[in-house]
């Protein structure tokens, strides 16, 4: 397990406070055409006064301090990281060698079509492809998140009504849904209508119907399995309910990683989906992005989506195809995180059809294996198998005194990266655990026995967990002073002085 | 047995066989019984069957071997994706796994190494746009001009945002796009002959019902604006001044914060990052103080730790989307993290003196071209005034037409900007099909220069 | 932050908030149960001088880290004063949720509403329900 404290002695200090005039790194080709004066070229008056304080180093001390930042961090490559919701599964560095192809790379997206046609071609393989794992019809690779697949997916909902003559403002979100739902919702230009989950977590349907009798509804946002990890097994009549009342219904991919291979949210009776790359499919976090979130629609959706559409010609050629009338516009410059897509089609030309279904088997027997291990250590609320990911409760170690944050931080002393804490709000002082496909099962027994650890040292030393970590580069953080008086920028010894931000 | 697929799943079959004791399974097919058989896929997927590593990776190169890369040839394109050279430093740190297979540094005790490069990065585009506030980034120069809008919407509480049309045309759509929902109505006001904004025309619609003026510099076709004026005219009127801004132009133009800008958005790429076909980019949004509770996306501060000591963390999360949810200033949950670290170790690679020497040199460069194709005959201006490293001209013949002529040569002559023509009205959209846009980076040497007058010289006659 | 406590003088409503009559004025501030359930606050977002406020409307947030929750007004009136150190110590609210903590002070226009409110037996009788 690495072991991610810092380098021995390592200065802390950011890169400003090590910034050391006259230094330098850059080197630049000599100016070979003639110096005419600046001010002939830019009037002064639109030029810098003060030059930005961008730090002064040499390359090794740029290297230095980089490195060292990176000995501060744990990524997947690090160790086990069973972060629920998120998927944090082994990122293939076969995946770095294609993207970083210089045919990918250096292209500029208005370059001639004709000297992109491997690009293009690459996008409508990876679009046809993620149109079959998703039981739909056409892809759109432009959404950079999975947040922005939402606004995309809403957007041609509101498309669609209107071009019936209809504008409905109500989607319906379970309460068991992820932030970026209802923050979606809104900004689409509709309004959030809540619906509750029963007892074995899946929707309630006599709720469902309630609210679908007030009418007005533009559709449904559902992740199947839920933030639950649970397998709505209702979703054939909720998909007829919410039809019936004239709605769409959109899935939420998160937690496809479940059911590749398994089950297609197309089948279930879903209009749109939208799958996050970095989690199932393998694109790398990188400390919080960039990631991509295509949508896949029905065929009678497939009028809506952004532009261009990625075609292909009789003749076998590729283009992007402007000229779609009804297309909801464009959800952001260009054509997709072509970069993070090149990994995603990379990570699936690979596995094939096989090797998806063995990532949907494995990442829930991994889950199904650390929730029956840790029976009896954490309270699990819902008494049935779970599917790639569950949630636990650390309600029951309230009577210590410590709470799932507690459990958090401590984890974090054995080497191992928390879960998902305090999400999905409908559950208690929750502890959401997704381990992945990609864990071995020592890693697996390993985790399981650091919890059980820990929960021990609750009963016998609940002081330990409330101190935690204490191995970690930092003890835990102000975070209410950080919020307070936010200091969001390096403070330079002259803004000091002026009292700057 | 024979391994012939890519399989990154650690399990052998005894592994398998223990695992499913434990789960009191019998198979694997046991854990998926919750799921009706209407909605089980029982054929597999209808996909290519996987491969053997290298398989792959030959099959990824004959499809990247099927582009010609601008980055392979000389190229002048622009138009918001720019050609600059990225320094071997940046690849190696940020092909570092520790950066690359993080997560969103939720547990900031684990994490210090990606809030302090964040945190680092937030200060350097501070220090570049003269604002005060910096998010973590977000997804492109587009998206973060949606949200500029959103947040001036929210400020002010007024329905309307104005726009120069030097406002790249493609972030204009996306505004358009994403706010049909949702947020002010975008008005535009065509540019004059000469590429620049019709000031008096954007003052004459600026009125209280204008919750901001958003206006490029150096704009589309790389005039270079007016900004304090139109901070004026949006001030006056009770309005948000919102600058689109090229960072790689900031060490030598005037930052948008000293001019009056409240709000400063736009397109990193061209700090360290690779173009890409145009993603993953790197939007980013700095905001005056006032603004700060506003600005949505992530945002990394400083504290310190029950010993004193100072570390970083994820701050101001309630206006967040995760907290707020329905009423988050937006819905963004991720930012660009990676192409944040390529473009903070490309600014350190630089520093400020080599910032300001890459933009004189390609001003320089620039002008000098630009000087040239204007002696040629029939190659007139359509951008007049001063520019930074991107300028537009109108040729004899249409745009389209000469790009494809040069191609064999070598020479990715410019964007023709009659794609854009949808996106133009009044006197500047006149003939857009003759006009081509033209960038030029430190990698344009003196002699690539020089061969590229003589073959649209060459052209020019023919044509 | 304090014990838990809720004074005798003051009226509460089922929002969590307190009212303490001045004459023609009223102070609003949040119940000791209420800065308990926030957590620590770090930042306050209240309304200018005035500005009207609605009885059972919101008139502003409490942000703590990891949560907003809107403020209700428990009577009508119009805003004659905003407590000002909150800006840059909103912890007030938690320490000492009933003096320093205090949140605006209303001229009452609709004084006839106090009638509606609970007194402090009440108040600690609905905080026994829920």
């Amino acid at each position: 397990m690495a072991d991610a404290q810092g380098l021995p002695g390592m200065d802390r200090r950011t890169i400003y406070e090590k910034s050391c005039c006259g230094r330098r790194a850059y080197s630049l080709p000599a100016t070979d055409v003639p110096e005419v004066p600046l001010d002939d070229l830019v009037p002064a008056g639109l030029r810098r006064q003060a030059p930005p304080r961008l730090p002064e180093m040499s390359e090794v001390d740029v290297v230095r301090h980089f490195t060292g930042l990176s000995t501060l961090n744990f990524g997947v490559d690090s160790g086990s990281y069973p972060l629920g919701s998120c998927t944090m599964k082994y990122n293939p560095r076969l995946n770095e060698t294609t993207a970083q192809l210089e045919g990918f790379a250096g292209l500029h997206p208005y370059q001639p079509e004709s000297l992109a046609q491997g690009a293009v071609e690459l996008m409508w393989e990876l679009g046809e492809w993620l149109a079959e794992i998703a039981g739909l019809a056409r892809t759109t690779l432009q959404p950079a998140a999975g947040a922005h697949g939402e606004l995309a997916g809403l957007l041609i909902i509101r498309a669609h009504h209107l071009a019936q003559g209809r504008e409905p403002k109500r989607v319906i979100i379970p309460d068991t849904a992820h932030g970026t739902n209802p923050a979606s919702v809104v900004m689409a230009g509709f309004t959030p209508a809540p619906v509750r989950s029963d007892a074995r977590g899946g929707v309630d349907l006599e709720h469902l119907r309630e609210v679908l009798a007030g009418g007005d509804i533009a559709g449904l946002m559902l992740t199947n399995p839920n933030t639950l990890g649970v397998f709505d097994e209702n979703i054939v009549e909720i998909a007829r309910l919410v039809h019936e009342a004239g709605g769409l219904l959109y899935y939420d991919g998160a937690n496809s990683n479940a059911v590749l291979g398994i089950s297609r949210p197309g089948d279930m009776g879903f209009d749109i989906v939208h799958f996050n790359t970095h989690k199932t499919f393998s694109t790398p976090h990188g400390g919080g992005g960039p990631g991509a979130g295509p949508i896949v629609v029905s065929a009678e959706l497939a009028a809506y989506l952004p532009v261009p559409l990625v075609e292909r010609a009789e003749d076998g050629r590729f283009f992007l195809d402007y000229d779609r009338p009804q297309s909801i516009g464009k959800m952001r410059t260009f054509y997709g995180n072509v970069g993070v897509l090149v990994r995603a089609h990379t990570y699936i030309r690979g596995l094939g059809p096989d090797g998806l279904r063995r990532v949907s088997e494995t990442a829930v027997l991994n889950a199904n294996y650390v929730m029956e291990s840790l029976r009896g250590v954490l309270d699990v609320p819902y008494e049935r198998r779970c599917m790639h990911e569950f949630v636990a409760s650390a309600t029951p170690l309230k009577e210590h005194g410590v709470r799932a944050l507690d459990v958090a931080k401590r984890l974090l002393d054995y080497g191992v990266h928390p879960p998902t804490t305090y999400f999905p709000l409908i559950v208690d002082e929750a502890l959401m655990v997704e381990p992945t496909e990609t864990e071995s099962r020592e890693d697996l027994d390993r985790m399981v026995d650091v919890f059980r650890r820990i929960v021990q040292e609750a009963h016998d030393d609940p002081q330990k967990l409330l101190d935690a970590p204490v191995t970690m580069p930092v003890r835990r953080l102000d975070e209410a002073e950080a919020a307070r008086h936010p200091v969001l920028r390096q403070r330079f010894p002259e803004d000091e002085e002026a009292g700057a931000c | 047995m024979p391994q012939a697929a890519t399989d990154y799943v650690p399990h052998s079959d005894a592994d398998m066989r223990t695992m499913l004791a434990v789960v009191k399974a019998t198979s694997v097919e046991e854990l998926f019984a919750d799921i009706p058989e209407d909605v089980r896929r029982r054929e597999p997927l209808a996909l290519p069957p996987g491969l053997s590593e290298l398989e792959v990776l030959d099959e990824l190169r004959r499809l990247a071997a099927a582009n010609t890369p601008a980055s392979a040839l000389v190229s002048f394109l622009g138009a918001g994706i720019y050609d600059h050279y990225v320094p071997a430093i940046v690849d190696t740190i940020v092909g570092r796994g520790e950066f690359l297979t993080a997560y969103t540094p939720y547990q900031p005790e684990r994490s210090q190494g990606v809030l302090q490069s964040i945190f680092e990065f937030q200060t350097a585009i501070c220090e570049l746009t003269g604002m005060d506030v910096s998010n973590a980034s977000m997804y492109d120069g587009g998206t973060a001009l949606a949200e500029a809008s959103v947040l001036a919407g929210s400020h002010t509480r007024r329905g309307k945002v104005v726009l120069s049309a030097g406002v790249h045309p493609e972030y204009r759509q996306v505004l358009v796009t994403e706010t049909a929902g949702y947020g002010p109505r975008p008005q535009v006001v065509d540019l004059q002959a000469g590429a620049a904004t019709d000031l008096a025309a954007l003052a004459r619609v600026v009125g209280d019902d204008t919750a901001a003026v958003v206006v490029q510099q150096p704009n589309f076709f790389g005039a270079l604006e007016d900004v304090a004026a139109a901070a004026q005219i949006a001030h006056a009127a009770g309005a948000l001044l919102v600058v689109v801004a090229d960072p790689v132009s900031l060490g030598l133009l005037e930052a948008p914060g000293r001019l009056g800008a409240d709000v400063v958005i736009g397109e990193a790429q061209s700090l360290g990052n690779a173009m890409s076909f145009g993603g993953p980019g790197l939007g980013f949004m700095a905001v005056a103080k006032p603004l700060m509770r506003r600005i949505p996306g992530r945002l990394v501060g400083q504290t310190v730790d029950l010993e004193g000591k100072r570390g970083f963390v994820l701050t101001l999360q309630t206006r967040e989307q995760h907290i707020r949810r329905e009423k988050a200033t937006s819905n963004i949950c991720s930012n660009h993290a990676l192409n944040a670290l390529a473009a903070l170790v490309y600014l350190s690679w630089l520093g400020r003196e080599g910032l300001a020497e890459l933009g004189l040199l390609c001003t320089r460069r620039a002008a000098y071209l630009r000087a040239r194709l204007l002696e040629l005959p029939g190659v007139t201006a359509y951008t007049e005034g001063p520019v930074f490293r991107e300028f537009a001209v109108r040729l004899p013949l249409p745009a389209a037409q000469l790009v494809e002529a040069l191609v064999p040569q070598g020479f990715l002559a410019g964007v023709p900007a009659g794609r854009f023509a949808g996106q133009f009205a009044g006197p500047a959209a006149a003939g857009l099909d003759d006009v081509l846009l033209i960038a030029v980076t430190e990698k344009r040497s003196r002699a690539q220069l020089d061969a590229f007058v003589a073959a649209v010289a060459a052209e020019v006659d023919h044509g | 932050m304090a014990d838990e406590s809720y004074p005798q003088d003051l009226r509460y409503s089922k929002e969590h908030d307190w009212v303490r009559v001045d004459g023609e004025d009223a102070v609003f501030g949040i119940t000791w149960f209420a800065q308990d359930a926030l957590g620590e606050i770090v930042y306050a977002d209240l309304p200018d001088v005035g500005a009207a406020v609605t009885a059972e409307s919101p008139y502003g947030e409490l942000e703590s880290v990891k949560a907003v929750t809107d403020v209700f007004a428990p009577l009508t009136g119009e805003v004659v004063e905003v407590n000002d150190a909150l800006e840059d110590e909103p912890q007030r609210v938690n320490d000492d949720c009933y003096g320093e903590g205090w949140i605006i002070r209303i001229r009452m226009t609709a004084p006839g509403q106090l009638s509606e409110l609970l007194d402090v037996d009440a108040y600690k009788a609905f905080l026994d329900e829920a």
